[in-house]
């Protein structure tokens, strides 16, 4: 559904460098990574919003030669409407069914009502949570393929928040429908995501299935003086503190070292973006 | 059949939809030749990724306990009970290949090992 395949950008102090990575039709993929790591020019790139080297195929189609097709394909989220803010939702349907050739007036009424919101209600009226439920409206009306949200859970409640992870594993239940969303919440992605992909100061640190990526990091605490030079090459984002230490290291090969020497735990999304971006620091 | 995920378990996910699956069938709270939910339904009720339900229907299924009909979805397999009841025999003589490698190691006579069994099977009863 969507194939990212060498992304470059370049901007004063900061590079995103030969991004890669490939979401399949039918799957939710959450990209993480902390502010700045590169998420929202991955995003930008997409959307054709900004110049970029690479190429990005969304169901097949180059993003930059078939742009008019793409964005009837694609359905965006970000953090303000990009409706005019003076329109009622009312006036806001009429505009995008001008816009978009599959446009369904129903289903935009009917997602409208079950969302608790009023047709005569104003853009600029909205709360964060009502302005994301609006875009969702919208993008679920056009038939949108591929669904992006750029940070679409933070500033909403708990229970608005599960409330959108409804609707996203709704939309993806027939099969022929992608999500990618970005964010800094890790619990909504390690509940429903299928894939991540991991950013860190604008390179790719992992792009793969959740299940692989959890089962691929642990965590060792223990005594720093039981730390062998070999160990020492295969740990990442090592944290010391007095005569102790903590790092992430790969299980496979975790595997060769005297586990009784030091504590490990489980890996959760959280750590593994702390040590990654540690290592990348250092 | 109802399926409850523990979120804080250190048993996967995946793991935990493969456990419960499994006791429904052995209950017969699901009976042979009955159709399950769908994968990206279950995934859905449950909140949890599609490749997680996936997952563990794969499991289930290369393990004999259910049946992939293209097109229409997964059934409980003809032969899961029993299959499920060879997995317990075979569980019950490791077991008791475990009871006998210890009671030679406490010199224990046959009779008596035996003795125990029938001891336990009693208060049992």
């Amino acid at each position: 559904m969507l194939e990212i395949a060498d992304l470059c950008k370049k901007y004063k102090g900061f590079e995103l460098a030969h991004l890669s990575f490939r979401l399949p039709k039918g799957f939710i993929m959450g990209l993480v990574g902390k502010n700045g790591a590169g998420k929202s020019t991955t995003i930008k790139s997409i959307m054709n919003m900004i110049d970029f080297q690479g190429e990005i195929l969304i169901d097949g189609c180059d993003n930059v030669a078939c742009e008019k097709q793409m964005k009837q394909k694609i359905g965006i989220v970000v953090d303000q409407p990009f409706f005019p803010t003076l329109f009622t939702l009312r006036q806001v349907g009429k505009y995008a069914g001008a816009f978009y050739e599959n446009w369904d007036g129903d289903t935009y009424d009917k997602l409208l009502r079950r969302f608790g919101m009023l047709p005569d209600k104003k853009v600029s009226e909205l709360s964060r949570g009502m302005g994301v439920k609006l875009q969702l409206a919208a993008a679920l009306s056009h038939q949108a393929r591929l669904l992006v949200l750029d940070e679409p859970t933070s500033g909403l409640d708990p229970v608005a928040r599960d409330e959108l992870m409804d609707i996203l594993m709704e939309y993806i239940q027939d099969g022929s429908n992608s999500v990618l969303f970005s964010t800094h919440i890790s619990a909504d992605l390690e509940k429903i995501a299928d894939y991540i992909t991991i950013l860190s100061d604008g390179k790719l640190f992992y792009t793969g299935e959740k299940d692989a990526l959890m089962e691929k990091y642990i965590i060792v605490k223990g005594d720093y003086k039981n730390v062998s030079k070999q160990l020492k090459k295969e740990l990442i984002g090592i944290r010391r503190y007095g005569d102790g230490f903590e790092a992430m290291i790969a299980r496979d090969r975790y595997l060769f070292y005297d586990e009784d020497l030091f504590q490990s735990e489980d890996a959760k999304i959280d750590d593994i973006l702390i040590y990654a971006e540690r290592s990348a620091a250092s | 059949m109802v399926i409850v995920i523990k979120n804080n378990s250190n048993v996967p996910i995946y793991d935990q939809i493969k456990r419960q699956i499994l006791n429904a069938i052995m209950s017969g709270e699901i009976k042979e030749g009955e159709c399950l939910p769908s994968i990206r339904g279950l995934a859905r009720e449950l909140k949890v990724s599609v490749i997680t339900t996936t997952k563990a229907y794969n499991d289930l299924e290369s393990a004999g306990y259910l049946l992939a009909v293209q097109g229409k979805g997964y059934y409980v397999s003809e032969r899961s009970n029993e299959i499920l009841r060879e997995n317990l025999l075979q569980q019950i003589e490791e077991h008791f290949d475990q009871a006998i490698l210890l009671s030679q190691r406490a010199e224990l006579k046959k009779e008596d090992l035996v003795d125990i069994l029938r001891n336990l099977l009693k208060q049992g009863e």
